[in-house]
């Protein structure tokens, strides 16, 4: 297929996806939002806080009226989604600030450990697989596998726990928690690096199993095929055959795996982050999960959402523009 | 992979007889942590009963001794044996969110399978699509507007976890319906429900099953997750989830016990289950198990 050809391609694929997704985003809002308006939790009483005791009901009334809250529930549910749509993302009831705001804010130190902790693990797994799969059932290839079935059964705040045990207070190498050290007076970067070491390390090695073992499994896949056996034949060195013929042809399916796998980082760094008390998304959703935050809620999980779906129409795409053979079905 | 190749072939084969038996052997031993697990979590209420709300203000923070197996906690409440209610709780919501998605994931993969054709592509899609939704995040939502609780919990959960049934269901389906003996079935006269309940069920089941089995660990994770964020069970009720949070901050005064230990009890839970569950797929799957001892 030429190339303007395969550009032409890629646009219908985005086409189709969209087609879907929109209709499935559009379904799971109405879901969500009625489950919002099924929550037995009062929001206006919810957003006075303490002084829904002693405000007065016709307070509280101007504040519903305010919100439009006695409205039809289509009638509500239309204005939210209209503001949603255009990137009007609502008022957040638990911190008092609008919800772009809070996201702003936050979602930076989010990204930071899940883009560091992606980058850590996939050098790693494409490392340790490999190597696991050039001798397939020896010494490091069953240690491998046992270590990350061993840490597969782990959960990522036990984990995070443990590790805090160890290496901040037993052995005293690494802060706890938090972004920075108590006494000091601003945000220097070494310092946060510092303090990031064990919430990324953590994240890092919880996430690993899934993607050494489909490395491992795809590397020794490749192994057998011809060309690498061709590789061997004309005797070139172990090194060269597993990393630059056999790893090579398991990478690109790799990548549009990672796009899939997103979801689980994200809900691995929102724990991280509880653990390490580190001041990302992950925070702010526990305390709106607590205080009922429809708006801020709604918006972190439907924006998470879209940011996946880009991010796996992406890396479709871009493996099917690496590889000619690849065929997008939708 | 050449030294593979040149070993003679006897040798080989001793080798896969070695792998097998040690692999039964981790089996029995899987075993045995379920039986002692689950039988321990039946029967705690008869043997070793609790009062979920009693504390021991004078043996706050002991350290694991043979009076208490995995020392106290900060209210001195013993940890070992809330462990065990712990479990109980986690099993029980992990089994019937394990269940309720079940269901969900096979009539959703049952409807694209047996239809297939353009219903299967768009369900797919839709599915696709789910799977692109954070499950954390959405768990944490509707935990959230349905307040805390274990039927919130086992929804939360339940909703968040059919993709991957559905998506085994359909395939396997898709997979036999181009198998000779549902020809014959059709050929012979038999309608759509009669090939679908005695010819295609009989073997989707056994998938169903150990699927539904390897999403109990998942199921008890994500419980463990939310209770451990505070968005789980009711506080007072000895969780694991639950337990983890509550000794976070013994934890910082160096009492690692009150929070490592619940969670050490799910990472042997859950790999006990795995292991299992691994056996029983080579057992469905023979070639899997060929190429895994190659």
């Amino acid at each position: 297929m030429t190339r303007s050809g395969r550009l032409a391609g890629a646009g219908a694929v985005v086409r189709r996806r969209l087609l879907i997704a929109v209709p499935v985003l559009a379904a799971t809002s109405v879901g969500m939002f009625a489950l919002g308006a099924a929550s037995p939790v009062d929001p206006a009483k919810q957003y006075a806080g303490a002084a829904a005791f002693t405000a007065s009901e016709e307070n509280l009334a101007q504040l519903r009226a305010n919100w439009g809250i006695d409205d039809p529930l289509p009638v509500q549910y239309l204005r939210w989604i209209s503001n949603l749509v255009q990137g009007d993302l609502g008022w957040s009831t638990s911190r008092h600030e609008p919800v772009a705001s809070v996201l702003a804010a936050r979602a930076g130190w989010t990204l930071l450990l899940i883009g560091v902790s992606l980058a850590l693990v996939l050098v790693a797994s494409l490392l340790l697989g490999a190597l696991a799969a050039y001798r397939r059932g020896g010494v490091f290839d069953r240690a491998l596998r046992a270590a990350a079935y061993a840490v597969q059964s782990m959960p990522v705040f036990w984990l995070g726990l443990a590790a805090i045990a160890v290496f901040a207070l037993a052995l005293g190498w690494l802060p706890a928690g938090g972004l920075t050290d108590v006494t000091a007076t601003s945000t220097s970067w070494s310092d946060v690096a510092h303090h990031l070491i064990l919430p990324v390390g953590v994240l890092a090695v919880s996430q690993a199993p899934w993607f050494v073992l489909f490395v491992r499994d795809a590397v020794a896949e490749s192994m057998r095929d011809d060309h690498v056996l061709a590789a061997r034949a004309r005797g070139l060195p172990g090194r060269t055959v597993l990393f630059g013929h056999a790893l090579r042809t398991a990478l690109l399916p790799f990548l549009t795996l990672v796009g899939t796998h997103l979801p689980e980082l994200v809900g691995g760094a929102v724990l991280v982050e509880t653990v390490f008390s580190l001041p990302g998304l992950g925070a702010v959703t526990v305390a709106a999960a607590l205080g009922s935050d429809f708006p801020l809620l709604a918006a972190i999980t439907l924006v998470t959402t879209a940011v996946v779906l880009a991010a796996n129409l992406a890396t479709d795409l871009a493996y099917a523009a690496a590889d000619p053979r690849v065929r997008l079905d939708g | 992979m050449a030294d593979l190749a040149a070993r003679p072939p006897l040798l080989r084969v001793a080798r896969s007889r070695l792998r097998l038996r040690s692999g039964r052997a981790g089996a029995v031993a899987a075993g045995l942590v379920l039986l002692v697990a689950v039988a321990g979590s039946l029967l705690a209420p008869l043997v070793w009963p609790l009062d979920q709300s009693a504390v021991a203000l004078d043996q706050t923070r002991l350290a694991p001794s043979w009076a208490h197996l995995a020392g106290t906690d900060d209210l001195g409440r013993d940890v070992a044996h809330r462990a065990v209610y712990g479990l109980r709780v986690s099993l029980l919501v992990g089994a019937v969110a394990a269940l309720v998605a079940t269901v969900l994931g096979g009539v959703v993969g049952g409807i694209a399978g047996t239809l297939g054709g353009r219903v299967d592509r768009i369900l797919m899609r839709i599915v696709d699509t789910i799977a692109a939704m954070p499950h954390l995040l959405l768990g944490i939502f509707i935990v959230a507007m349905l307040r805390p609780s274990l039927g919130a919990v086992i929804a939360s959960v339940g909703l968040t976890h059919w993709l991957s049934t559905a998506r085994i269901v359909r395939s396997e389906l898709l997979s036999l319906r181009t198998r000779p003996f549902v020809d014959a079935a059709i050929s012979g006269g038999a309608g759509r429900l009669r090939v679908l309940t005695r010819h295609l069920l009989p073997h989707v089941l056994p998938r169903l099953a150990l699927a539904t089995t390897l999403m109990i660990p998942h199921a008890v994770w994500h419980e463990t997750a939310l209770s451990f964020l505070g968005l789980g069970l009711p506080p007072h009720l000895a969780s694991l989830g639950n337990m983890i949070n509550d000794g976070q901050g013994s934890l910082l005064t160096g009492a690692w016990w009150a929070s490592l230990a619940p969670g050490a009890v799910i990472v042997v839970v859950t790999l006990a289950i795995a292991v299992l569950a691994a056996r029983w797929r080579d057992r469905l799957d023979p070639r899997i198990r060929a190429e895994l001892h190659l």
